[in-house]
């Protein structure tokens, strides 16, 4: 791999002052590491953020959650907060990888992993991704697990977290810091649609930080769950993928929040349907309707239109099975 | 001096080096403490097909740690080999993308790595052809098949027993390349002393190493030292000398120091070998009763431009079953694509998936139980031979088998049982291995102590090889297995054969038994015996290990997703020397059978030429979390005419047969019949 610097950052300061041209911050390396192996990621050094305070999950002042973005994977899981209030993103998480994985994996670096495409992953072929301009073979090539939503004729990438399915369906923020001051940006705006820029995945801008991810209160997240598909029983990324959240009242639907994985560049929040459901009944012929608004927009190649069949089916059994209706 | 022992054969001893290997001081093959080591990084070709002009190497590159950037226009020339793989770096000829093109040697692991990455070659690249299909205009009938068989075969009359006969079953099942991954990747560490040549290699035949890679420098078999003290997995792949060993030896010998190369697992998938895809199409011919009248099965392989493998994928089909008429054959072609090799039961693992599931679907057609319709199929010969059966104890695989899985009262009809989600089947498959010994030599001296030293220049890839030569030297010699020390893994010990094929324990066992009696009866110090001329006049047929496999899976309605219930095979497999290694043995075949079954397939970019999907995150092989519940259990069999120790081999057949017993359960769960394996989602989800 490149030789490359290594900097210990203590604090946000030093670590955001440390992050220069061509400097990358290494959280806990599940996949940047992996990255720089191949020869994917080359940074001239590294910021090691992992000695950050960014480690705690605290409640916020009237309601809500703000999770550290160092807080590792399987710390978030088994928070008892996060179980409590919002189960569908401690299944997300322990959906994901492996333990040992999960034990090093962070919240923030969750959310910045890359594709998973076996082009972008492998510098010997072309993609626009890793080398702009150069083509996505992925389109003719491999791509049963690539994406049916938003992707454009340079890029069918899929985003690969479960975590970040689940904080779309939440309506989470991420906390951002950078050599311009802090914002927030909703989880659903971090990662970009590829369009004709696919080197770009999120909207992060140079040297900035995640710091934090803040989960607004959400009452009937409570009644929540995420469901995965995938190929094995465990440490298989998802080739498909629901995190649902819903309130019901006298079998209406009334409020809900749906997120699909692995179908896009970015985790997918499902407006169209959660808009086709709210106010109607809830019924396995309702979910199946509001499923099919959403995946009306799907555009689908020669090996992956199964999964439009599998996100309806996920999305009705998931709904079905928080509102007891219709199982 | 003798002591009296009860006897070690047939008990479950642990693996003598199990407490080595779990604390980390086992030893591997780029683990040994070396000093001013180098290492070496294998620059593999981007393009399937064309002709390597230059290699420009970049000169600010980790230049102060690269020793070396070798490749045809300046690499050292070798001796013509027998296997065209092991010429490496001698030709600008590239015959498939993965192929070794050049060689970086550096100070650090991290500088060849990149050295390597940033190199540029200059390819005049050619049109490809990677795509196997059945109608590919430059098939071909080979003359052989794996390792020694013809390619064809008949007996009888196929097409007028088809045109004859109330029942036919005519399927098409494909499989896919499948990859061999054993945990320790082929890795070799080289040193020349004088003019001689020491290998750290993890391979399955340090003696064949040994002479393979001594040809191509030129040296005979004596001049090279390959240690094997532990290897991590091979099956097959490491059956024989592979690039490593030769790029290792050649880099040492350039940068006049030790050299240590381990191939990436992304490397593994175009350098070592792999199992062919294969295209099959079988036809059964049935009356009503269910007595097959013909059986055709034939097979679309594919290998390299540059070597012929020919997976011996409907030799099986030859001997399982009863038939007055039958056909098998096998079609190849050559594809700019790598060398397909020996995977765990070559042959017999992807055959097993197209006969197995073609007479479940005879079952179907006949609506006669699976069971029963082999049970009516049951040879009293061997098929095609005619040579009886040394043992066959197939039936009592299935029947026993069937008792301890709970299959009586099974409904036949698919599609029928279903808890909430999940649709459930179950399904049933035959299993068979050849039952083969090959020559060996085994030495065994007394020791001052009054122990015992067992030599003999085999291979324990982590079977317990070391384990049952142990406990078959010291009852053979009456000693408690304590007091016998088995040393194995270096080819200048007594020659041994490959540890494949399922042979390894018969035929060293063998020798080792031939070495301890004559120890016994001599009454000297030491004894050696080679077994070369009992083997050669052994007749080979009629020589097979038995087994049933047992499914139950279940498949989620909203998902397609597959997951295997239980798991059980039920083996007649001659005497069961160590019951702990053994039951390792065929759980691991199993498991790896549902890998075949469910998950394990390389993707072809036939525009890249390639697997693109060559790392554990996108090859799937089971995970524990996959495996809910597996067993295994034996009969007792003991066959005689085989070996002195009664043994068949196991390694390789809990692969065999499992992989159709889950197809065939998916298929009773559904009522849908997936024929390309693996059965995933994406195939079930739309029937479903």
């Amino acid at each position: 791999m490149k030789t490359f610097a290594y900097t210990p950052a203590t604090d946000v300061e030093s670590a955001l002052a440390a992050c220069t041209e061509g400097a990358t911050f290494l959280a806990g390396g599940t996949n940047l590491v992996d990255l720089m192996k191949l020869g994917v990621a080359t940074p001239d050094a590294l910021v090691d953020i992992n000695r950050l305070p960014l480690r705690d999950v605290t409640e916020l002042p009237g309601g809500g959650l703000r999770i550290g973005a160092g807080v590792r994977n399987s710390d978030l899981a088994a928070h008892p907060l996060v179980r409590r209030d919002c189960p569908v993103l401690s299944q997300a998480l322990l959906a994901g990888a492996s333990g040992q994985l999960r034990n090093m994996a962070t919240t923030g670096g969750n959310l910045l992993q890359r594709t998973r495409c076996a082009y972008f992953m492998d510098m010997t072929k072309p993609c626009n991704k890793h080398a702009p301009g150069s083509g996505c073979p992925a389109r003719e090539g491999d791509h049963r697990n690539l994406a049916i939503l938003g992707a454009s004729e340079h890029c069918i990438a899929t985003h690969p977290s479960d975590m970040a399915v689940a904080l779309a369906a939440l309506d989470a923020t991420v906390r951002i810091t950078g050599p311009a001051g802090e914002r927030g940006v909703p989880v659903t705006e971090l990662h970009r649609l590829p369009g004709d820029t696919p080197q770009d995945d999120t909207v992060l801008r140079p040297g900035e930080l995640i710091t934090a991810v803040d989960l607004p209160p959400l009452s009937f997240a409570r009644v929540s769950a995420y469901r995965k598909a995938r190929d094995r029983a465990s440490f298989a990324f998802a080739v498909g993928s629901v995190a649902a959240a819903v309130a019901a009242e006298d079998g209406v639907v009334t409020d809900v929040r749906l997120a699909f994985g692995a179908v896009a560049h970015r985790p997918w929040r499902a407006y169209a349907a959660e808009q086709a459901l709210r106010g109607r009944p809830a019924t396995r012929q309702e979910f199946l309707a509001a499923a099919d608004a959403e995946l009306a927009a799907a555009v689908c190649l020669r090996d992956n239109a199964y999964k439009v069949p599998l996100i309806r089916n996920l999305v009705s059994a998931t709904l079905a099975r928080l509102t007891g209706e219709g199982a | 001096m003798t002591t009296t022992a009860p006897r070690a054969v047939g008990r479950p001893l642990a693996r003598i080096e199990g407490p080595a290997k779990v604390t980390g001081t086992a030893r591997y093959a780029v683990e040994y403490p070396l000093e001013d080591v180098a290492y070496a990084w294998v620059v593999q070709s981007p393009v399937p097909r064309g002709t390597l002009t230059s290699v420009v190497v970049d000169p600010t590159a980790e230049a102060d740690d690269v020793l070396a950037v070798l490749w045809h226009g300046n690499a050292p020339r070798l001796e013509q080999p027998d296997d065209p793989e092991l010429a490496v770096l001698q030709s600008e000829r590239i015959s498939y993308r993965g192929q070794a093109v050049a060689l970086v040697v550096a100070r650090t692991l991290e500088a060849a790595r990149r050295a390597a990455q940033v190199v540029r070659l200059e390819i005049d690249v050619e049109p490809h052809d990677a795509l196997l299909r059945e109608d590919h205009p430059e098939l071909y009938t080979p003359e052989e098949v794996d390792p020694d068989s013809p390619a064809v075969t008949q007996t009888g009359d196929v097409e007028a027993a088809f045109a004859a006969a109330p029942v036919t079953v005519d399927v098409r099942y494909a499989t896919p390349a499948l990859h061999n991954n054993p945990m320790e990747p082929h890795a070799t560490t080289a040193l020349w002393t004088g003019g001689d040549l020491v290998l750290h290699d993890s391979n399955q035949h340090p003696p064949g190493v040994a002479a393979a890679v001594g040809a191509v420098f030129g040296l005979g078999a004596e001049r090279v030292h390959v240690i094997t003290e532990h290897v991590g997995g091979g099956f097959g792949s490491k059956g024989t000398a592979r690039p490593n060993a030769v790029l290792a030896a050649m880099a040492a010998r350039v940068a006049d120091r030790p050299v240590r190369l381990a191939l990436t697992r992304q490397a593994m998938f175009s350098m070592v070998g792999y199992r062919t895809p294969t295209l099959q199409r079988i036809r059964l011919a049935a009356d009503r009763d269910g007595t097959l009248t013909a059986i055709d099965h034939q097979a679309v392989e594919q290998t390299s431009r540059i070597f012929e493998y020919a997976e011996q994928t409907t030799v099986v089909s030859r001997h399982m079953y009863a038939s007055a008429n039958r056909r098998t054959g096998h079609h190849l072609v050559r594809l700019d694509m790598p060398t397909p090799r020996w995977m765990r039961a070559p042959g017999e693992a992807p055959g097993s998936v197209g006969l197995e599931c073609a007479m479940d679907e005879l079952a179907a057609e006949l609506g006669m139980d699976p069971i029963e319709l082999r049970i009516r199929n049951e040879p009293r010969a061997e098929p095609e031979s005619g040579v009886p059966f040394t043992s066959r104890n197939y039936l009592a695989c299935l029947r026993e088998g069937a008792q301890r899985f709970g299959w009586e009262g099974r409904d036949p009809r698919p599609r029928r049982r279903r808890e909430g989600s999940w649709w459930i089947g179950t399904g049933v498959a035959g299993a068979t291995y050849p039952s083969s010994v090959m020559p060996s030599v085994a030495r065994v001296r007394r020791e001052p102590d009054g122990a015992v030293e067992v030599s003999i220049a085999a291979a324990d890839l982590g079977t317990g090889a070391r384990t049952i030569l142990t406990q078959i030297a010291a009852d053979e010699l009456r000693l408690p297995p304590e007091r016998v020390r088995v040393r194995i893994g270096d080819s200048t010990l007594p020659r041994a054969s490959v540890a494949g094929g399922s042979s390894g324990s018969a035929s060293w066992g063998w020798a080792v038994t031939g070495a301890c009696r004559e120890l016994r009866d001599s009454g000297r110090d030491e004894a050696t015996f080679d077994t070369t001329e009992l083997v050669e006049r052994q007749d080979t047929e009629g020589k097979h290990a038995y087994g049933a496999h047992f499914a139950e899976v279940r498949v989620d309605a909203d998902s397609g997703e597959v997951r295997v219930s239980r798991l059980f095979g039920m083996y007649a497999a001659g005497r069961i020397l160590n019951p702990r290694t053994a039951r390792s043995q065929f759980i691991g075949g199993m498991t790896m059978g549902m890998g075949m079954a469910l998950h394990e397939e390389g993707v072809l970019d036939p525009a890249m030429g390639e697997w693109v999907n060559h790392d554990f995150a996108g090859y799937h092989v089971p995970v524990h979390a996959d495996v809910e519940w597996i067993d295994a259990a034996w009969l007792d069999e003991a066959d005689d005419d085989l070996n002195p120790m009664g043994s068949k081999g196991i390694g390789e057949i809990g692969i065999v047969g499992s992989p159709a017993a889950i197809v065939n359960a998916v298929w009773h769960a559904t009522g849908v019949r997936v024929r390309d394996l693996p059965v995933r989602l994406d195939k079930l989800l739309p029937q479903i």
